[in-house]
């Protein structure tokens, strides 16, 4: 920052106005869960817990954030062993089948979400998991698992191999010298592979729109539902919520990152 | 080592390779083979302009997404460390808040009774709110917010590998910045274009929630005529057929783009 000429100023301001382009929206929904009025007017009007109430005292909705919550603990719990797993395999084997398997467990990143979510629900009614819990959180896992496993697989990548090595030549089996030796060194990797998969079936939609009903309906489907007839600011709450839970578990998990160097 | 990708590989193989292998299926089979779910696509002009829409719209989204991007990516790479985390920070933020969410966002703002329409008019720019949402404008306006993140950060990535003492020796040499940026700079990041403008291109042919929420019924993208002709008209095989066909449009560009830079390098950034 030298020299002050009209093209430096252009270009902070053009950078500053899309930086504000980016942030803007997803700041805007706190101010509009605080507002006392259904509709957002300008200037604010007062402030009020309204829709938390709202919100809080809503059985429907209430219902829709257990599911959620418990799907995506469930998720964790299933996808973070399978993709550390795949991940390890994936690291250590020099095999080419190797490489098309690490291809194909990228796939849920490349096949576009309708698609899968269509050909899913024709699966599930025909083997009848529509609208089911365990349809719900298998398929988030099979969502989660390119998170965990591209998390893991760049964990390992700076992990030196060699080490496990020494504790398997000194009597461990492979098994036991991956929890004493490899795990301990590449537990932020898998952190951050787990809490991405968290946030990914926290925020999942369009599958759950196709998949889930009855009582087992995720909190983004109610929410979209409600988005298509009008606007509720209890949403506004609700997402409010979401985002800090997102922004909460992103720190988290770069935080540690940093930390384990 | 194989067995350990087993248990992932199983879910994988069930939950997205079955599914999607039963779509293309149904799409060329019904009572014996039959191509007609593929004729009528061809033939039928509501198809024919969806799918030309959808083109139009990704072109546009990705062409603005690295109008906006590439001077953010630019200024992450150059200014001092702090400033580059909190760039960086306003650019992962949004990445990592729900799409359903981003989309409800841009609704409340964009809509007649929202707040950009109530700011104009509290101020007087305007008399009457403009229609600025439930049409091709809302949803390219919220989609380049929603896809932006998925062209900075690849591009952040190639920018930083950018040895300085490059630009340093061009300048040197007597080349002004401007000349350094566009001999030197400019070609070297070139990479890094390539897998940003891949990657918006490819995830908004297959956008779903925002032209649902702020397209109004009026923008029909691909992904649309997809979950339309089952939730309305229950028509399995007319989805499926699109659906195969979104899906080679995909790997064709995968494959296309994956002649010149790895694909890994591409995925890495999602």
């Amino acid at each position: 920052m030298k020299t002050f000429s009209p093209g430096r100023i252009a270009f902070v301001v053009f950078c500053s106005l899309v930086l504000l382009y980016l942030i803007l929206p997803v700041l805007i929904i706190v101010p509009m869960s605080f507002s006392s009025t259904r509709f957002l007017t300008f200037p604010p009007p007062s402030l009020s817990l309204r829709w938390y109430q709202e919100y809080i005292g809503n059985a429907a909705w209430m219902q829709a954030t257990r599911v959620t919550l418990t799907v995506a603990a469930l998720t964790v719990l299933i996808a973070t062993p399978l993709g550390v797993a795949a991940a390890y395999a994936i690291s250590n084997s020099k095999l080419r089948l190797m490489r098309i398997v690490h291809m194909m467990l990228m796939l849920p990143l490349v096949v576009p979400i309708i698609i899968t979510a269509v050909g899913i629900f024709f699966v599930y009614a025909k083997v009848g998991l529509v609208a089911t819990m365990s349809g719900l959180v298998l398929a988030n896992v099979m969502l989660g698992l390119p998170y965990v496993i591209t998390s893991v697989v760049a964990g390992l990548q700076s992990f030196d191999p060699a080490q496990e090595m020494v504790a398997r030549s000194l009597g461990m089996s492979r098994l036991r010298s991956f929890f004493a030796v490899t795990l301990p060194q590449i537990k932020a990797s898998v952190l951050t592979g787990s809490i991405f998969a968290f946030i990914s079936a926290m925020d999942e939609t369009v599958v759950g729109l196709f998949i889930s009903g009855g009582q087992y309906q995720p909190l983004t489907k109610r929410m979209f539902t409600a988005l298509r007839d009008e606007i509720d600011p209890t949403i506004a709450a609700i997402s409010t919520l979401m985002t800090a839970a997102s922004f909460l578990l992103v720190l988290i998990a770069s935080t540690r990152q940093k930390k384990s160097g | 080592m194989l067995a350990l990708a087993s248990p992932a590989l199983l879910v994988i193989l069930l939950l997205i390779v079955l599914p999607v292998g039963w779509l293309a299926w149904q799409s060329i089979y019904h009572d014996g083979f039959t191509l007609e779910n593929y004729r009528r696509i061809f033939s039928e002009d509501i198809y024919w302009r969806s799918f030309s829409l959808t083109f139009e719209i990704s072109l546009l989204v990705t062409l603005l997404a690295l109008l906006l991007g590439y001077p953010i990516a630019y200024a992450a790479s150059a200014v001092p460390k702090g400033w580059s985390v909190l760039i960086l920070a306003l650019v992962i933020l949004p990445f990592w808040t729900s799409v359903l969410v981003r989309a409800y966002a841009w609704l409340a703002l964009l809509q007649r009774t929202g707040v950009i329409n109530q700011f104009l008019q509290y101020f007087g720019v305007i008399e009457e709110p403009l229609a600025l949402v439930h049409n091709t404008f809302g949803t390219v306006v919220a989609t380049v917010h929603i896809l932006l993140p998925f062209m900075v950060l690849p591009l952040y990535a190639t920018m930083q590998k950018i040895p300085n003492d490059l630009m340093q020796a061009g300048a040197s040499l007597g080349g002004s910045p401007s000349h350094t940026f566009w001999r030197i700079f400019l070609p070297l990041s070139l990479p890094g274009v390539l897998a940003g403008m891949t990657l918006v291109f490819v995830l908004c042919l297959g956008f779903y929630i925002t032209p649902e929420l702020l397209g109004g019924g009026r923008t029909v993208m691909v992904s649309m005529l997809v979950s339309r002709n089952v939730e309305l008209y229950n028509q399995w095989g007319a989805a499926s057929a699109v659906g195969v066909l979104l899906l080679i449009s995909v790997f064709a560009i995968f494959l296309i783009v994956g002649r010149f830079i790895p694909l890994d390098r591409i995925l890495g950034q999602k």
